[in-house]
């Protein structure tokens, strides 16, 4: 299986379909025995209880910037390969890294929630976490605003290769921000210190969080597809003439 | 009555659909608020202070960037010519037309206010009295910067004139908005005053506002 | 049913565009509006649609309804559509048979009649430049309105659609209607010419 083969819409239907099945009950079963062993994980001697939304939070976090990877792989095909599905894959990545960069956000304030008081403080972190939600809804504002797919696709590939780009200069100025406001950060995690009673659950769960990924995202592609087949059943409908 | 209902309901539907941009209008006010802090710094106690202006700027901003395609769009495609030549009268098409912009633009606007009160740190007293001078604030922001979107079209540019034109305009309504939800959070004054005057601004220019566009359009088409 | 006009001034931007003119049409009467570009043919029929104030002059409508004015009782045809192109075809014109309101048909109906039956439900911006007119077209005929503004009303149709026109037209003359058409060609249909611009 090339991705030449994959190129074809038709085959990657079918190849998906019999997939699908497979992936759905992998991420389910790992995302159970995931959340099993975060609730079976003992609590932290600082942060008690709080921290088992770390379980669910730094999945989602890594997801929300690996997502943002998937769309600028796919811009390039878009861009420099011309493959037939990039532009698919783009567009149907979208709402899914919005919808884990918003997981992230929600979880990250619940979890700052005991520490600092409020649901919101503008740490570092999850400041930028915020602004590569802004520019995944802007993304999604962008497909939503061109009705023909295969234009929307030119602009939005290019408008997440400058992303892609000006995410890293985004972190920064936000950490030269943040620590020349507050010079004592607020929340620090454990860091690679981290006791394998945390570490194994963590692992299990990102794996479980990305397989759910691929799940969702195969998915959408085959929604995205089906969506454009209908929309060119429905232009040749419109341009034959009544009998 | 139909042709008013249509016209509000084929308004709202095309800011929905695949195009529209109802949605956009949220997004630059969450953009907005948060870049505010960029330049304010951190600091949740000044933050606390700021919020409601902060959420009434970007409220005003956000709206009145979508009015700039209130008359546009029916203008570019014709439609325009023949809402002014049909039996409902001009004044209360404009009013159906902004009626339809504020419950497509102006109310998902105030829906948001709570996520971004609490990016802000205001508590729930708070953000629910910015939200409720925004529900009575908004029509006025709406009915007045129709004006300048009539204005607009007749002269056929748009954008930054839009702008310059209606922002003067809506200082009353910045003013006594702030006033308002300032007063609720911290006093002194009493919510009461600059929120009548607020319910007042906004009745008044549900009369004047499209009396005023509809005379502009009406002369000004060619 | 008589439309007239006397007299009729037109400045547009500074420009007299034409001065004194006169025309009148009756019942069941074309009125071809001819004449080289420029010459002030899509300003006539707005000024009659009231979408334009004349400098001087008036146009006048005799025995229609005396409550309404006379952009109220005309179908205004331009060059540009007002078409939606987010909406279906059959919410375009359902919208404007209850905006424009009066004596309304049914809406299917009248797709059918100019060839979109097949389209009903497809979003209008699917729709080719001639389905677009044919769609406008539909508009004339699922409100009722006795002075029809044609504004070069057959481009971007095909043959079958300008024969389907015709036919169109000369249902709403038969129905003591009155046309005034712009246009570069033939109408295909008996009509009296307003020549523009000859005095220049």
């Amino acid at each position: 299986m090339t991705l030449i083969d994959l190129a074809n819409p038709t085959k990657f239907l079918s190849l998906t379909a019999r997939v699908l099945p497979w992936l759905a009950g992998a991420t389910a079963i790992l995302l159970l025995v995931g959340f099993y062993q975060a609730a079976m994980a003992p609590d932290d001697y600082q942060q008690g209880a709080t921290v088992k939304i770390m379980f669910v939070h730094v999945p989602n976090a890594w997801l929300a910037m690996f997502v943002w990877g998937v769309m600028s792989l796919a811009a390039l095909g878009t861009l420099v390969w011309r493959h037939p599905l990039a532009d698919v894959a783009a567009k149907a990545a979208a709402p899914i890294g919005a919808a884990f960069t918003f997981l992230a956000l929600v979880t990250g304030s619940l979890w700052g929630r005991p520490m600092w008081g409020t649901y919101w403080e503008w740490d570092a972190r999850l400041t930028s976490v915020l602004i590569l939600f802004l520019m995944y809804l802007g993304l999604m504002a962008l497909w939503r605003a061109v009705d023909d797919p295969s234009r929307a696709a030119r602009a939005a590939a290019v408008l997440t290769l400058v992303g892609a780009i000006n995410l890293p200069i985004i972190k920064f100025s936000v950490d030269w921000w943040n620590t020349l406001h507050q010079p004592a950060a607020v929340l620090r995690m454990g860091g690679p210190s981290l006791d394998k009673a945390f570490l194994i659950p963590l692992l299990v769960m990102a794996v479980g969080f990305s397989l759910l990924f691929v799940t969702l995202h195969l998915a959408a592609m085959r929604n995205e597809i089906l969506r454009r087949r209908v929309r060119s059943l429905q232009m040749m409908q419109a341009s034959q003439q009544a009998a | 009555m139909t042709a008013l209902a249509a016209l509000i309901r084929r308004d709202i539907k095309i800011a929905l659909r695949v195009g529209g941009g109802a949605l956009i209008g949220v997004l630059f006010f969450l953009t907005v608020t948060v870049l505010m802090p960029f330049a304010i710094g951190p600091d949740l106690a000044l933050l606390t202070r700021l919020g409601p202006a902060i959420l009434w700027l970007g409220a005003l901003l956000a709206s009145l960037l979508m009015l700039d395609r209130l008359f546009t769009a029916d203008h570019e495609d014709g439609s325009l010519d023949l809402i002014v030549m049909g039996r409902a009268p001009l004044e209360l098409a404009c009013a159906a037309k902004a009626l339809a912009h504020w419950l497509a633009a102006g109310v998902p606007l105030i829906v948001a206010t709570p996520a971004l009160g609490l990016l802000l740190n205001l508590d729930a007293a708070a953000t629910s009295a910015v939200a409720l001078t925004l529900l009575v604030g908004t029509p006025a922001l709406t009915f007045t910067g129709m004006i300048g979107a009539a204005l607009a079209v007749t002269l056929h540019r748009g954008g930054l004139l839009l702008a310059v034109l209606v922002l003067p305009l809506s200082i009353p309504v910045l003013i006594f908005g702030v006033a308002a939800s300032q007063a609720a959070i911290s006093g002194p004054l009493s919510f009461g005053t600059p929120f009548s005057i607020l319910c007042a601004l906004s009745l008044v220019s549900l009369v004047v506002g499209p009396f005023a566009a509809a005379a502009s359009l009406r002369h000004g088409l060619d | 049913m008589r439309l007239s006009g006397r007299q009729i001034d037109c400045i547009r931007g500074g420009r007299g565009v034409f001065s004194g003119l006169d025309f009148e049409a009756s019942s069941g009467e074309v009125l071809a509006v001819v004449g080289p570009n420029g010459s002030g043919k899509t300003s006539l029929l707005r000024l009659i649609a009231g979408l334009l104030v004349p400098a001087g002059g008036s146009v006048v409508l005799e025995g229609g309804e005396a409550e309404l004015t006379l952009p109220e009782q005309s179908h205004y045809l331009g060059h540009r559509d007002a078409l939606k192109p987010a909406l279906s075809v059959h919410e375009n014109l359902s919208f404007w048979r209850d905006f424009l309101g009066g004596k309304v048909g049914d809406v299917s109906q009248c797709l059918t009649a100019v060839g979109l039956g097949h389209a009903t439900h497809l979003p209008a911006a699917y729709l080719s430049a001639g389905q677009r007119r044919r769609l406008s077209i539909a508009r004339l005929l699922v409100v009722r309105r006795p002075v029809w503004l044609l504004d070069e009303p057959t481009s971007a149709l095909d043959t079958a659609g300008q024969d389907l026109f015709v036919g169109i037209m000369r249902d709403h003359l038969a129905g003591g209607g009155i046309i005034i058409a712009a246009t570069h060609a033939p109408l295909g249909i008996g009509a009296r010419e307003l020549r523009m611009g000859g005095g220049k």
